[in-house]
């Protein structure tokens, strides 16, 4: 942090901005006073959340937190839509949700401290990405705080929009380059009547071609996931794969699974299941770094090869329906640029989700961008952030 | 009514379109002008200066660098089946139909992704890959004609989209073409983007950000088992109660939508016909697939929430010819409402789920104090409601109650909490509702956003937003 600016702030706008050396506004209206505030007088600022995901060693005048946004403003049960500020947890929203037996289904990596702020701006969806979508899919619109301090108001809380142009979408996956998201309505689901997890146990390749069967057979999961020993806390890889819905629904597609896949499962209990969400959970940040794959599906076992020869050994997440796929581990700026250059060249991008800030400086988020896309974002950044006020390497310098 | 002069366009342009894209596929005689003065909504009308048919990518490309150097206006357009007066263009402006570029590029069932030009038709695509087990969900009601361009332009949707999703769920990656003739990529095969959500972005910009050329779009297994059920209702409310407690208990139908008795009255009595007893204040189609068991295990609870909220008659149907027959009186219930008038509005807009039976009631005073024929035919599951005018354009009484009706029913949705339009667009019709649903700063942000894309503002200039409403985005003032 650069001396004296979070103080001079507080002086300009209040002494109860700051939260020990962040600043932490408790409402919307705070944040919009001290966002123009600090691009007014020139100085640049990283964002957060509770600080559980990100690194935080980005170079910056000043530290803006959505800390103190931790209000669940509604929930609709009647209408499957929650309104709250950005810096309510995931652990905070479930417990929210609960008594009105509703979810929101997204199970981020990371610890359950994470807000749905972060979740959103990072895009990191986890293994229910195969049942209900990607984060995108998970909110219908979001008030957003510009780095001038103007309040933009986007989408809406119904779940079918078309008004307009569907700027959510810039910010879901924009690692807040395109303004501070300070308020969300969130889609929900209401809670399956049950919900269950299986997990197998053994080799890569014979988990990857029962994988292959289950999502060949059609049977219904919400999520099909291939974990390493280090993702998985185990000795051997795990497929694990996961029902919602009627009992008697879940119990018959499992059975299909058992026979679709021809392999041993076993069947969590509640607080195993728990407990194994959680392991999940954390060792997605198990390294220094994290980042993401979309690779079509019948191209992930050789995605997997390449990520093992390039990256080496770490914490491996496969979205077997998604060909979304997780990585945690350490990893050095060449080594991962030269593992980008080889996916650009199978058209997989490789999205940076969390890393020291020399990783991300050279690397960037996404790295080179695609045919055209440059020009475009370029003109977005400075639509959205003229000064440069948000310090976010997007591109990196070696990307 | 808005009709435009005729063409200001040069013979030069004439001359250098024909020699890009061949003299056929250049139309510019009135008469031929004329079959392209509307789209699929009547109360707009305007008669394009040129209209160019491009048969490949390039010479979608080489005709945009050539309308850029001239600084000429274009409309991008698909088979010209919106509902919102989207894809009408100006005397001044060259009308870009895209339905020559038809060709489903790649399937990849394994992956299951293909890869289409935009003026494949929407149903064609499904039926290419049945073969495969698989199928294109969105499935807007004029998915025989309308072409995945115009989909993803206006980010269509249709009954099945409750439980899959509306277009832009499932397009993963688009090859575009931007108003100055350049070309960007965005999206991956998976959909993991390279940068942020460009595609997301781009679907439902309604043709002012440019030209898809390339489409990419996820491809859903056909589910194993699928079960409809027919239920009528003596009371409106009813049947939106019965909407409410099936969203609540947690399951979610492929479909569940809702005709109301004026609408079922034009079905009954088309070739459409389902069967239903006509006194009825309103049917519900709720269709849910999956797994055998899973199916079975819904419908046990379906069934009973239907008649626990009133239903008088729950009809299960699970072959296909019967499903057939339900679902064609639902897909066609437009045609069917089209002949109790000369012509018929469509409209369009969102409300939250719990507002549906509020809303349906004010709908009905609003068809009662303007004495004119109001039908509701609607994806009931997302609260996305069409109320249907039925008027004749040629007596000004009735044309302005049109007008009138679509007003009060676009406020009272607005106040509910909802939206102006769930899966039509914008277009020309809704504009002046913009500023009521948007904040001046979201609307100047909007507008600076496709300056990005086209920083001339000749990519269907005059949609979406009204006249004059555009501020300049960096001398804004705070909110």
């Amino acid at each position: 942090m650069k001396a004296g600016v979070a103080a001079a702030l507080a002086g300009a706008l209040g002494p109860a901005l700051l939260d020990g050396e962040a600043v932490a506004p408790r409402s919307v209206e705070e944040m919009a006073g001290a966002a123009a505030l600090a691009t007014e007088q020139g100085w640049q600022w990283k964002l957060s959340g509770r600080g559980t995901w990100v690194t935080d060693d980005p170079p910056a005048d000043l530290e803006l937190s959505t800390r103190r946004l931790t209000r669940v403003l509604s929930i609709a049960p009647a209408d499957l839509v929650a309104t709250v500020e950005s810096g309510v947890t995931i652990a905070e929203l479930g417990a929210a949700l609960r008594p009105h037996r509703l979810w929101w289904p997204v199970d981020p990596p990371g610890r359950g401290e994470r807000t749905v702020g972060s979740v959103v701006a990072t895009a990191t969806a986890g293994p229910l990405r195969h049942g209900y979508g990607p984060v995108r899919d998970q909110f219908l619109g979001c008030t957003v705080v510009v780095p001038d301090g103007r309040v933009v108001e986007t989408g809406g809380r119904v779940v079918k929009n078309v008004a307009g142009f569907d700027l959510p979408k810039l910010h879901a996956g924009g690692f807040g380059a395109f303004g501070v998201i300070a308020r969300l309505h969130l889609r929900l689901r209401a809670v399956p009547e049950s919900d269950t997890t299986l997990l197998a146990e053994g080799d890569r390749p014979r988990l990857l071609a029962a994988a292959d069967a289950a999502r060949d057979s059609g049977v219904g999961l919400c999520a099909l996931e291939l974990l390493s020993p280090a993702a998985a806390g185990t000795s051997e890889w795990c497929l694990a794969a996961r029902l919602a819905g009627t009992r008697t629904g879940t119990e018959g597609e499992a059975a299909r699974l058992r026979v679709a896949t021809g392999i041993a499962w076993h069947t969590l209990g509640h607080d195993h299941a728990m407990s194994f969400r959680d392991i999940l959970a954390t060792t997605a940040e198990s390294g220094s770094s994290t980042f993401r794959l979309g690779c079509l599906t019948g191209d992930i076992a050789t995605t997997l090869g390449l990520l093992e020869a390039t990256a080496g050994a770490g914490a491996t997440f496969a979205g077997m329906g998604t060909g979304q796929l997780r990585w945690s581990g350490d990893v050095a700026p060449a080594q991962l640029i030269a593992l980008r250059r080889e996916l650009a060249a199978r058209e997989v991008p490789l999205t940076i989700e969390r890393a020291p800030w020399a990783l991300l400086r050279a690397a960037g988020h996404f790295g080179s961008l695609r045919n055209g896309v440059g020009p475009i974002l370029a003109r977005l950044r400075s639509l959205f952030d003229p000064a440069g006020s948000i310090v976010v390497a997007l591109e990196g310098n070696h990307g | 009514m808005t009709t435009s002069p005729t063409p200001a366009l040069t013979a030069d342009l004439l001359g250098a379109l024909s020699r890009l894209v061949g003299s056929r596929w250049v139309r510019h005689r009135p008469a031929e002008l004329a079959t392209y003065a509307a789209d699929g909504l009547p109360t707009h009308e305007s008669r394009p200066g040129l209209v160019v048919l491009p048969g490949s990518r390039s010479e979608v490309a080489a005709v945009l660098s050539l309308l850029a150097e001239r600084h000429v206006p274009f409309v991008p357009r698909g088979a010209g089946t919106g509902l919102s007066g989207g894809a009408l263009a100006g005397g001044d402006a060259v009308l870009l139909t895209l339905t020559r570029l038809n060709r489903i590029l790649r399937i990849d069932p394994a992956s299951r992704r293909a890869v289409v030009e935009p003026g494949v038709i929407n149903a064609h695509l499904s039926q290419a890959v049945a073969r495969f087990g698989l199928q294109y969900v969105p499935d807007p009601s004029s998915q025989t004609a309308c072409t995945i361009g115009g989909n993803v332009a206006e980010n269509a949707g249709g009954p099945h989209c409750l439980k899959y999703g509306v277009t832009t769920n499932h397009i993963t990656a688009l090859e575009v073409i931007l108003p100055d003739g350049s070309t960007a990529t965005l999206g991956s095969p998976q959909g993991e983007p390279w940068g942020p959500d460009l595609v997301g972005l781009f679907l439902g910009s309604e043709g002012m950000f440019g030209v898809a050329v390339e489409i990419t779009v996820r491809l859903e297994p056909t589910p194993r088992d699928i079960r409809t059920l027919f239920a009528e209702f003596t009371q409106l409310r009813a049947a939106s109660s019965a909407v409410s407690a099936i969203i609540a208990s947690g399951i979610v139908p492929a479909a569940l939508e809702m005709m109301d008795q004026s609408c079922l009255e034009a079905v009954e009595a088309s070739i459409y016909a389902t069967g239903a007893r006509t006194d009825a204040a309103a049917v519900l189609l709720v269709e849910l697939d999956g797994a055998p068991e899973a199916v079975a295990a819904e419908a046990a609870v379906v069934e009973p929430l239907l008649r626990a909220n009133g239903a008088r008659s729950v009809t299960v149907a699970t072959s296909e010819p019967d499903r057939a027959r339900l679902w064609l009186g639902r897909k066609k219930a437009f045609g069917a409402l089209g002949r109790l008038a000369p012509d018929l509005a469509v409209q369009d807009a969102v409300v939250p789920r719990s507002a549906l039976p509020d809303l349906l009631d004010q709908i009905a005073a609003v068809r009662d104090r303007l004495g004119i024929r109001i039908s509701n035919v609607f994806h009931a599951g997302d609260g996305n409601l069409h109320p249907c005018i039925s008027f004749d354009r040629r007596d000004p009484r009735q044309a302005a109650a049109v007008v009138t009706a679509n007003r009060e029913i676009m406020e009272a949705c607005l106040a509910a909490g909802g939206s102006i339009t769930g899966e039509h667009g914008v277009g020309s019709d809704k504009r002046e509702y913009m500023p009521r649903a948007f904040q001046p700063a979201a609307l100047d942000l909007m507008c600076e956003v496709r300056r990005v894309f086209d920083p001339d503002g000749r990519a269907n200039p005059g949609k979406v937003f009204p006249a004059n409403v555009c501020r300049e985005w960096r001398r804004g003032d705070r909110q």
